[in-house]
């Protein structure tokens, strides 16, 4: 656990976050023939904000796609330490997903969209409703509930799929380059904001991004996956302390987090 | 002309946000725009109409070879209540085999996406009834159906059928496949499924499809009567097509000719109505573009 860390939160940290996933020898080929992924060994504890970066092509997705049970895994295991599990043995897999793209229903209200998840679980329409609202206010946009999506911009569209990610209060976040077709400004106000709001409600995040100084800002942990077979090479901690800020962004640290990470994922990239 | 057009720069800076909005100019609550949309094609049916009306006086055609525009409404006035009786009798026949198509169609589509099966296994059938040539059909329908408006409204139908039933599968398995996964993610059950994304994601295909139909059930009513007007027992608009053609009463076949186009016109103006009010606030087709 680092400093930082603990430095925020004392009571609830003091000793070590229980487990929230467990992955060992994860693979996966495709029918095609294509090993997207080998071998990978993952753990993430409750609160951690991890990323997962390497260049294109290299099973991230698909690896988020295995975590989330979008398809089963050929080979190695997931386990959920922490999870309950139904009848049949299967974990109660508890994950928010953001997509690149917001992935919004088109025909629904930025409320109704955030609803959805809720409405799936049969939450009863008007709580949904509350809960909906407060998601889409914590990610600022209190004021565009009955707005559709083709009337929100990139940012706001994201911000309304974060919400709805978040609107069940998942043990899990999943993040797949949800940035990358963002402007740089947007970027930066987002990665701040998703700092903001992982600090007041302290949900485990694993980031996928394909961008070093994304990684490095945002998380505590970096994951470095090379290409062909897809495989984690390199897991980085970084030890700056949260809050993170633009005062971070052209600190020296930040500067050396950047190249040792960029080190790792040129070797990612020649290996 | 003082048409005044929203300025913008359209470049998405702030200049674009500075820039004056002048609201177009109304007249009877209409903008100038609309106007032009209505008024241009006015012109040039009444431009037509009046060539038309003098072509057939200079060159003194027979009213029985080609009415002019002038008798052919007065064909329309003085036989307007037979001709009327006939449209009410067209206009059921179309609506009944039009909302049969849409129902079943409907139906049918939610079916066959529910089970690959049943879709393999009739999808097949639906395309030859397609492809069959109604008046090929048609008499044979007509000899096993005793009732002569049953077996126009099954002649209507099967023409009808095939444009909602191709293109709400289509719309149904069109639905965004990160949602498919986000749904699958939350556990949502086929019910779920159908009810919150595919069948919302279907509507403006169905709609694109229910516009289609709802002329084909009119030509399928139309060209059965017609295989069935030889046997002289029905009395929709096709029928008195026939029987002033027999009775070389021109200017009235004319009539029910205009008749017949202006619902196909109609139902065409109605069902887009429909599509649009449906669909304004969220999909491309229908939202107003300010850039
Ligand atoms: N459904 C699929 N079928 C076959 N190959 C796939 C499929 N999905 C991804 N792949 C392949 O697996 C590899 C990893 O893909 P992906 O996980 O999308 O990478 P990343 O997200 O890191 O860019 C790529 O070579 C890709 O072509
Ligand atoms: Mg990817």
């Amino acid at each position: 656990m680092p400093a930082a860390l603990r430095a925020i939160e004392p009571a609830v940290e003091a000793s070590p976050a229980r487990p929230v996933l467990h992955a060992r020898g994860v693979a996966k080929r495709f029918s095609n023939g294509t090993l997207a992924v080998t071998g990978v060994d993952l753990d993430l504890r409750a609160g951690e904000f991890v990323s997962l970066l390497g260049p294109s092509g290299c099973g991230k997705s698909t690896l988020l796609r295995l975590i989330a049970g979008l398809g089963e895994a050929s080979a190695g295991r997931i386990d959920w330490p922490t999870t309950d599990h139904d009848s049949h043995g299967r974990p109660m897999r508890d994950v928010g997903f953001v997509f690149q793209e917001a992935t919004l229903m088109p025909w629904a209200t930025a409320q109704r969209n955030v609803m959805l998840p809720l409405i799936l679980k049969r939450v009863p329409a008007k709580e949904a409703a509350a809960r909906a609202d407060a998601a889409l206010e914590a990610v600022g946009l209190g004021s565009f509930l009955q707005a559709y999506p083709r009337e929100l911009s990139g940012g706001m569209k994201m911000r309304v799929s974060i919400a709805r990610a978040l609107v069940t209060r998942p043990r899990l976040l999943l993040m797949d380059e949800p940035f990358a077709a963002l402007d740089e400004i947007t970027r930066q106000k987002l990665n701040d904001d998703l700092l903001a709001l992982w600090a007041r409600q302290r949900f485990t995040v694993l980031f996928v991004t394909h961008s070093v100084f994304e990684s490095v800002y945002l998380s505590q942990r970096i994951v470095v996956m090379a290409a062909r077979p897809g495989r984690v090479i390199a897991d980085v901690a970084t030890d700056a302390p949260f809050p993170r800020d633009a005062s971070f962004r052209i600190s020296p640290e930040y500067a050396a987090a950047c190249r040792t990470v960029s080190a790792k994922l040129h070797e990612a990239i020649v290996s | 002309m003082t048409a005044i057009v929203k300025s913008h720069a359209g470049d998405g800076t702030d200049a674009d946000a500075l820039a004056p909005i002048v609201e177009q100019r109304r007249w009877l609550g209409l903008t100038v725009t609309t106007w032009q949309k209505i008024l241009a094609p006015v012109a040039i049916g009444l431009l037509v109409l009046g060539l038309w009306e003098l072509i057939v006086w200079k060159m003194a055609v027979p009213y029985y070879i080609l009415p002019g525009p002038w008798r052919i409404l007065q064909a329309l006035v003085t036989d307007w209540k037979s001709l009327s009786g006939s449209l009410w009798i067209t206009l059921q026949i179309t609506g009944l085999a039009l909302l049969a198509a849409v129902v079943l169609g409907a139906l049918l589509s939610i079916l066959f996406t529910q089970s690959k099966w049943l879709e393999m296994s009739l999808f097949p059938y639906a395309v030859i009834l397609q492809v069959t040539p109604i008046v090929a059909i048609a008499p044979l329908i007509i000899i096993w159906v005793n009732d002569t408006l049953v077996s126009l409204l099954i002649c209507a139908w099967i023409v009808a059928f095939f444009p909602i039933l191709s293109n709400t599968i289509l719309g149904l398995n069109s639905a965004d496949h990160n949602l498919v996964n986000l749904f699958q993610l939350y556990g949502a059950n086929r019910w779920q499924t159908l009810r919150y994304l595919r069948l919302p994601a279907a509507l403006p295909y169905f709609l694109g499809g229910l516009r289609i139909s709802g002329g084909l059930a009119l030509i399928g009513a139309v060209v059965a009567e017609f295989v069935a007007g030889s046997g002289g027992t029905a009395s929709g608009l096709a029928f008195r097509i026939l029987e002033a053609g027999y009775q070389l009463k021109i200017p009235r076949m004319f009539a029910a000719l205009v008749m017949v186009s202006g619902t196909g016109v109609l139902i065409f103006l109605v069902l887009s109505l429909v599509s649009y009010l449906l669909l304004r606030r969220w999909h491309e087709s229908a939202v107003r573009r300010e850039n």
